[in-house]
């Protein structure tokens, strides 16, 4: 499939990173935040393959986040956040999956999340925080008994304990580590050497990578090995973390990507007035996931004049003066 | 002087509360509105942040969400969240968060989780996001909510973000060495906390509105007798806010 001899082995498609590393019953975390860099070519071909029974664990997340839960791929998350800016003020499937009691939920905060990653990326058991004391975040717990007894979830959500080096009552939060089987990574790019530089905000996506059983990273373009040493300021994950390197223009649409693309306000427009529904959820599912058998395609459809609207400005980043309405 | 709507005038009011030197906290929406106008009109020496991990942007365009590249551009600097959180919760900044939310109490407490029953709810909205954490680490926040009796409420459906507490000394007591709200912005008022009690008072009602406006929304008894009216919004305020701020009005509608 390619040229690059150092990594040979990583290297491959949508279909196989999915078919090789996701399960029924993965706990995944999924890159990117709301409308941004979401690790979409792989969300889609999840659904496709009919995986299900997926533990989503998540800060903030929107796009791929409802797809996945919209199409039934999912029975349990754990998440700060499930937006989608503008265009879903509450993510619609999340939140209709949520009312109707399909999928079990238990919620933290952004920065709890976050440092449950570092926390597992770290290899200890759990980290303290101060953030939470004496709201229903602390107190309420999502999952019932029976969920705790599950591979990879923790044996309590979280515990308030007495700070050992602190005054008397002085309390903490402690949060259990999380260390998924996959995390899923959407990079602007990758050197032939493996090494991966994601442009502009990371989120969480270096915790995560470093926290997970196996990391699947797609990316815009894969460049020469001496270009990507030239500046390793840049660079955030090394080779020998990754387990699948999988090259896909416009993995992230219609999230943003930065210096690539902008968000796709008129499909994200489309997919909220589908997601309101389910018949209509149901045909957008049948005509961007199952009638097309793959990324190419997808684009196909997008269409060029569509992505060459969303073209992101090079230097600036995203598309100036661009319709987001 | 023109007319301006709801919206604006909250955006205005929040944006008049932000001092330079200030470090603030923008979420999205209105909050995202009312960091800019302070950085562009009243405090440019003030540093808006985001939780993804963006330190000082350009804002030359509105971001739509607090991922948006548009949050990427013109920085000091480009982080994560570990890094992002670490600001907000830094002993030496003053770091104000501007926060929405769906539920508030009279402490200034705030529900952006579910309607109903926490395990059944019968509305889910997006969670607590980065709103918990600012609310617990920095220094002030700044709240936005609409009026009306299901949003200002007794007793909140979940405790999402900690204001202060149970009134008084209850914040500290919990654990929180520093911040809690200091102001909530509506679209008729703002309201205040008492210095000792916590409980909120009316502290100013927009030009031409009635102080029973204001109550008939608040679902809990409050205090109006140190209510004073607003400045009304300039036109340089009401210009640059629709004209340069938010021109395609992506928030402001």
């Amino acid at each position: 499939m390619s040229d690059y001899p150092e990594i040979r082995d990583k290297l491959m498609s949508p279909e196989e990173a999915v078919r090789r590393y996701l399960k029924n019953g993965s706990q995944v975390a999924i890159g990117g935040f709301t409308i941004s860099r979401n690790p979409m070519a792989i969300a889609y071909e999840i659904i496709r393959q009919g995986i299900r029974d997926l533990h989503l664990v998540c800060h903030s997340h929107g796009q791929a986040l409802d797809l996945l839960i919209g199409a039934g791929c999912v029975k349990r998350v754990e998440i700060a956040y499930g937006a989608n800016g503008r265009f879903a003020p509450t993510c619609i499937r999340f939140r209709k999956a949520v009312e109707n009691g399909e999928i079990e939920i238990e919620d933290y905060s952004n920065n709890q999340m976050s440092l449950r990653f570092l926390a597992g990326s770290l290899g200890i058991p759990f980290i303290p925080s101060k953030s939470g004391l004496g709201t229903d975040i602390v107190r309420m717990e999502g999952f019932g008994p029976d969920v705790r007894k599950e591979r990879k979830v923790a044996r309590k959500k979280l515990v308030v304990a007495r700070n050992p080096f602190g005054t008397e009552g002085e309390e903490i939060v402690l949060l259990p580590a999380l260390n998924p089987d996959v995390a899923l990574v959407h990079a602007q790019y990758v050197g032939e050497d493996g090494t991966v530089r994601i442009k502009g905000l990371t989120f969480a996506d270096v915790e995560q990578a470093k926290s997970a059983d196996a990391v699947i990273v797609t990316c815009e373009e894969i460049l020469p090995k001496s270009f990507i040493r030239l500046d390793p300021d840049q660079n955030c994950l090394p080779s020998f973390l990754i387990d699948a390197i999988v090259k896909v223009p416009y993995g992230a649409h219609p999230t943003a990507c930065r210096f690539f693309y902008d968000y796709d306000a008129k499909h994200l427009n489309m997919y909220r007035e589908a997601a309101k529904h389910d018949g209509a959820f149901r045909a957008y599912l049948d005509e961007w996931v199952f009638g097309v058998k793959h990324r190419g395609e997808y684009l196909d459809k997008v269409g060029g004049a569509g992505l060459a609207t969303i073209k992101a400005n090079p230097i600036i980043g995203y598309t100036p003066g661009l319709d987001r309405r | 002087m023109s007319g301006f709507t709801d919206r604006e005038m909250m955006a205005i009011s929040a944006g008049r509360l932000i001092k330079n030197g200030d470090i603030v906290f923008a979420g999205t929406g209105v909050s995202m509105l009312a960091a800019t106008v302070s950085k562009r009109i009243h405090a440019p020496g003030a540093v808006i942040f985001f939780e993804t991990g963006g330190v000082d942007p350009s804002l030359e365009e509105l971001p739509m969400a607090v991922a948006d590249s548009r949050v990427m551009d013109g920085t000091a600097m480009n982080s994560g969240l570990v890094e992002a959180f670490s600001i907000v919760a830094h002993r030496r900044l003053n770091t104000i968060a501007f926060l929405g939310a769906a539920q508030i109490d009279r402490y200034g407490n705030l529900n952006s989780t579910c309607l109903g029953d926490y395990r059944k709810p019968k509305v889910r909205f997006p969670g607590s996001g980065g709103a918990c954490d600012a609310a617990s680490l920095a220094a002030g926040v700044i709240i936005f909510v609409q009026l009306g009796k299901q949003r200002f409420v007794e007793r909140l459906d979940y405790l999402t973000s900690p204001g202060w507490l149970k009134g008084g000394d209850s914040r500290r007591k919990a654990g929180y060495e520093r911040g809690g709200p200091t102001a909530v912005v509506t679209e008729k008022a703002v309201l205040k906390f008492h210095e000792t009690t916590k409980e909120m008072y009316l502290a100013e009602y927009y030009p031409g509105t009635a102080i029973e406006a204001v109550t008939a929304g608040i679902a809990f008894p409050i205090d109006t007798s140190r209510a004073v009216e607003s400045a009304p919004p300039s036109d340089d305020e009401l210009r640059i806010l629709r004209e340069e701020i938010d021109p395609q009005r992506l928030i402001l509608e």
